[in-house]
């Protein structure tokens, strides 16, 4: 019915925080039966990439006019949260058309 | 690779007295470069990427931890270094670096290629989630009981 959703994860060097939020991202929306591409940037990359993707979750601030979803958590880190940020990503990724 | 086996004594600081993020950061650095795991431009680096893209934790039970790191090109192998605090040192929030975050626990890491360390990567986050962990990893007072505990994770 639909076509794969994009995820864009930041961090603040695109190889250790998201890594860990990319991988448990996937893993939770393979469980929901959900197909997602996740691509992995530095926070600093999110004005330029996110043209292309549908959802932008980070764990650091970024500039939030992209017109595009923002989710800035730490509980793929943490744990605190983070069945209530899985169902948040699930909706905004359920009311993109 | 797991933790048990990127940690080593010669990387592990217990009860580390410091006031300043920097303070830990550079004492931690320091023990990475003497195992020739990173250049010493890590060191700087470290320090500056947390004062602009800071990495502290806010956990549950008031125990926090902050996970310094910085860019691969600094690094000649991967390792872990790891300091408990006899106080807790500020580290702003990686979320909202405009809050203070009092940490007990700090995990520097080494990490020289991207997506290379997936396993360190997750069971650090699995040590950060689990709670009871980190308590023992505060009251800890010997290198080897540490290592003990992360040669035991995923096992």
């Amino acid at each position: 019915m639909i076509g794969k959703k994009r995820i864009l994860v930041a961090c603040g060097t695109a190889i250790a925080t998201s890594t860990v939020v990319a991988k448990a991202i996937e893993e939770a929306l393979e469980k929901r039966g959900i197909a997602a591409t996740i691509r992995q940037c530095k926070a600093a990359e999110v004005p330029s990439l996110a043209e292309d993707v549908d959802l932008i979750v980070t764990t650091t601030p970024v500039a939030t006019d992209h017109g595009k979803p923002i989710i800035q958590t730490l509980a793929f880190l943490t744990g605190i949260g983070k069945e209530a940020v899985i169902e948040q990503i699930v909706v905004a990724l359920q009311s993109i058309p | 690779m797991t933790l048990g086996e990127y940690l080593t004594e010669e990387t592990i600081s217990l009860n580390l007295e410091a006031e300043t993020s920097s303070e830990v950061i550079r004492h931690l650095g320091n023990k990475l470069f003497d195992c020739g795991l990173v250049k010493e431009s890590f060191i700087e680096a470290a320090i500056s990427r947390e004062q602009n893209l800071p990495t502290g934790l806010p956990l549950e039970d008031d125990l926090h931890v902050a996970i310094p790191h910085t860019d691969i090109e600094h690094v000649n192998k991967p390792g872990l270094a790891m300091a408990t605090l006899s106080k807790p040192v500020v580290f702003q929030n990686m979320v909202d670096p405009s809050d203070s975050v009092n940490v007990s626990i700090v995990f520097l890491m080494a990490l020289d290629k991207p997506h290379a360390q997936i396993a360190m990567l997750q069971e650090i986050a699995g040590v950060i989630q689990d709670g009871e962990l980190l308590k023992r990893l505060v009251k800890a007072q010997e290198a080897r009981d540490v290592i003990r505990e992360f040669t035991t994770i995923g096992k």
